[in-house]
Parts: structure tokens; sequence; C-alpha cells
């Protein structure tokens, strides 16, 4: 995975960048499937390997395969986004360990969902339990997000598309 | 692509499990991993790979722009209805228990509908876009 992201890092042609993205997509899924996480690998697997690798190919048909030189020596941004990753890297060391059981947060409202969602709610599978039974608002506002998403492209791209249409005749 | 005898035979016999598959994450995602977002990622993406084998007017003769529109608003209106069913029945909103007579079937039913609802919003807004985008390219050419 490292490899990819130094490989798509340093590469020229954009065709070869976003079967790469894709290749990194697929290695991400299956560090999800490791940690368990099977629901967020299948997401990952189905969106950021399969279906925004066809969009980044839609949008390379409609613009030139080689990314274009830079015109100046980026250091100055270079500088910071060093600066913002070491802070950011300074922040984890104030976090507890990885799968630290003492962490805050498992012990906030997980040990309640855990113990009590089978019985309370009947539902086998916690993590839908806690989406669509104790969570129901975020899932519902998650839903609209994913509306507003989509009216909001319908509504950008679409307008173009109907003033290019009038212009052809 | 749509040429290419390899690719539709090996589409052609892909996409219906892909489907499966799909329709699989959706009706057990009580029991397993996954539910309404992951199934209808799937689903949009078994119409994508059938648009990109066998072109985007096919595509379009099998779900028209049309319904994929309503597909994205239907979601979120039958999320919304599962809601108000609840106040209706006498509940709060997005309340299951009151949805049946047995407080788990009641569960069950309102998971089953909002997660369908789910999975129609993302699906429709997913190869929506999907359309917008490849429908731009093929017009420049």
């Amino acid at each position: 995975m490292m490899l990819a992201v130094v490989v798509l890092a340093r590469t020229r042609n954009l065709f070869a960048v976003v079967v790469l993205s894709g290749l990194y997509s697929f290695l991400m899924a299956t560090v999800m499937v490791a940690l368990d996480a099977v629901d967020v690998a299948m997401t990952e697997a189905a969106v950021g390997a399969g279906i925004s690798t066809v969009l980044l190919l839609g949008a390379l048909h409609l613009c030139r395969s080689e990314e274009a030189k830079p015109a100046h020596k980026p250091w100055l941004p270079l500088a910071v986004t060093v600066a913002t990753g070491l802070v950011l890297v300074y922040g984890t060391w104030d976090l507890p360990a990885f799968s630290d059981p003492e962490a805050p947060i498992h012990h906030h409202v997980a040990p309640r969902y855990l113990e009590e969602g089978p019985r309370e709610t009947g539902v086998p599978n916690v993590v839908t339990a806690v989406l669509a039974s104790y969570r129901g608002f975020d899932t519902l506002g998650e839903t609209t997000v994913v509306f507003t998403a989509g009216a909001g492209i319908i509504a950008l791209l679409r307008r173009r598309r109907t003033t290019a249409d009038k212009e052809t005749p | 692509m749509t040429r290419d005898m390899v690719l539709r035979v090996v589409a052609k016999l892909l996409i219906p499990f892909i489907l499966l598959f799909a329709l699989y994450v959706q009706f057990h995602g009580d029991f397993g991993p996954g539910g309404g977002f992951q199934a209808g990622v799937i689903l949009a993406a078994a119409m994508v790979f059938y648009a990109v084998i066998f072109g985007l007017d096919n595509a379009r003769k099998v779900l028209p722009d049309r319904l994929v529109e309503t597909m994205i608003a239907a979601g979120v209106l039958l999320y919304l209805g599962v809601g108000v069913a609840g106040l209706l029945l006498g509940g709060n909103f997005l309340d299951y228990f009151v949805l049946s007579a047995d407080p788990v079937a009641g569960q069950h039913r309102g998971i089953f509908w909002i997660e369908l609802g789910v999975a129609i919003t993302v699906c429709g807004v997913m190869l929506k876009v999907f359309y917008l985008f490849a429908g731009r390219g093929a017009e420049d050419e």
C-alpha cells in the first residue's frame, strides 16, 4: 500500500493514477476486512474501487491524460503539508492506544448497546441496531445528505447540458 | 467495449450474481454485515458495470433517467414515511416498536423499510452521477 501511494504521488500519467487509486482502494478494503469492519470494506470496494474509478475515467475522457508540469517549485505547500502532518501526529500522542479497553469511547454508550441491544431491539447485528434503532435520526440525516448531494450534482451538471443543447440547433 | 465478446460473456455471467449479492446484503442486513448503504452501492456498481460493457444507452433503457431521479427522492420519502407511520400509530417519530403487535417484529419491520429507503436513495444518486458524467463524455465526441 505504501508502494501504491509513493507511485501515485510520482506518476504523471493520469490513467495510471486512476488505476492505481483503484488498486489502493482494494488494498484498503482488505485492511478493513482485517479490522473486522466488513461493511466498510464492502463500501470501499464498491465505491472506492468500482464507481469512483469509473467516474474518474469518465472525467479523464474529458481532459488530457498527462498531468501538467507545475510552473513553480512547490516548496511552500510542501512545508505547510509537512507542518500540518507533524501537528496531527503530535495530536495522536494524547489518544488512547489502539484497542485499549480503558479508552473513554468504550465506556460511554457502547457497553449499553452491546449488552442491552439484542434484548431491547431483538436485532442480532448490533451495527444495524445502532444505526437504525438507536440512531435512526442520524441515519435519516445521512440519507438526506446523500439526497442533497445528488440533487446538487443534478442541478450543476444538467443545467450546462441544457444550455449546450440550446446552442447546438 | 460493446463488441468485445469475452467482456460481454463475463459480464453476463457476473451481473446476476452481483445483483443477488446486493439483495443478500440488503435483506440479510439485520443478521450479517451490511445494510441499505452497502446494498445500494453494490446495486449501482452492477448497473455501472452493465453500462460500461453494454453502453450507456442500453443502461438507460433498463433504468431510465426519470426512474433514477424518482428513486433519489423516493428513498428519503420512504424513510420519512416510516417515521410518520410510527407517529400515526401512537409512538414517537421513528419509533419501530409500534409498527407491529410484537415489539421485536416491529423493530425488524421498521429496520427493513428504512434500510430499503437508504438503499433506493444511494443507488439512485450513484447512478444519476454516473449517467451525468458518462453522458457529458459522449456528447463531446
